[in-house]
């Protein structure tokens, strides 16, 4: 077994995935919660570049393309969102953020 | 790759990775995530997506990531509190989390080795900017022209969230 096979990079990305999931899931601070999601988005990209090559199939990478750029416009808007939340309220804590409880 | 190479990336991706979640400060969180984008640009470069490694460091490494910096710094966060959760919550994330690690070591021991190992592609053009341009502006078009109007909505959303007089 000298060669590495596809599966190695899906349990690679698997992996990486579920930091990131954990991460959103443990964390309260939101820019780090928002971080956990690159990791995830990243993950994603490792399965489609490392599917691509294996299937021999471009089609993989021209989604990371695609992903890459749903994730510039999200963390864009995102930080958008904190800063507004954070220069009204002075917190970037998620448990503290239940201001539509009304 | 030869397997020992892949080893020592997986292993440091994985300590990066890890390194985001647990760091304290909001600052170390986003210096390991930029070591994890970095690290995943040389995997990527293993795998013959000179292009796609090229995006990532240009766009997650350098734009995304120095936004991300820029705020920490322009909030001034300071290291979190340690975490005060439910503990039923803190339960469901590792026994969710566990479940999907699980799920990842069973499909990995039930078929590692199985498969042949990743080959050269036939052609040399593959991954080169020419063949994932020729792919995007043929078959991918409608997508990519929906991109350009989702940044630019993104744009105006982030200007109109940013101005100061929003409630």
């Amino acid at each position: 077994m000298n060669v590495v096979s596809v599966e190695w990079y899906l349990t690679l990305g698997a992996l990486l995935f579920t930091i990131g999931a954990l991460g959103v899931l443990l964390r309260r601070n939101v820019i780090v919660m928002f971080m956990s999601i690159e990791l995830m988005l990243n993950a994603v990209n490792l399965v489609f570049v490392a599917l691509s090559r294996h299937l021999h199939s471009i089609d993989g990478q021209v989604a990371v393309f695609f992903v890459m750029t749903v994730a510039a416009a999200e963390a864009a808007v995102g930080l958008a969102i904190i800063i507004a939340a954070f220069r009204n309220r002075e917190t970037v804590n998620a448990d503290e953020m239940n201001w539509l409880q009304g | 790759m030869h397997p020992v190479v892949f080893g020592i990336l997986s292993a440091l991706l994985v300590l990066s990775a890890l390194g985001v979640v647990l760091a304290r400060s909001p600052i170390r969180s986003a210096l390991s995530l930029v070591v994890t984008l970095f690290l995943l640009a040389v995997t990527f470069l293993f795998l013959d997506a000179h292009l796609v490694a090229a995006l990532q460091i240009i766009v997650y490494a350098g734009a995304i990531m120095v936004l991300f910096l820029f705020v920490i710094m322009l909030l001034n966060l300071q290291e979190d509190p340690p975490v005060v959760m439910h503990a039923a919550l803190r339960w469901l994330a590792f026994a969710g989390g566990s479940l999907f690690l699980f799920a990842g070591i069973a499909m990995f021991l039930g078929s590692a080795g199985a498969g042949p190992g990743l080959q050269s592609p036939a052609d040399a053009a593959f991954g080169t900017t020419e063949a994932i341009a020729a792919r995007l502006f043929t078959k991918h078009l409608l997508a990519f022209e929906a991109t350009g109007i989702l940044l630019l909505i993104a744009v105006v959303g982030a200007v109109v969230m940013a101005k100061r007089k929003l409630v």
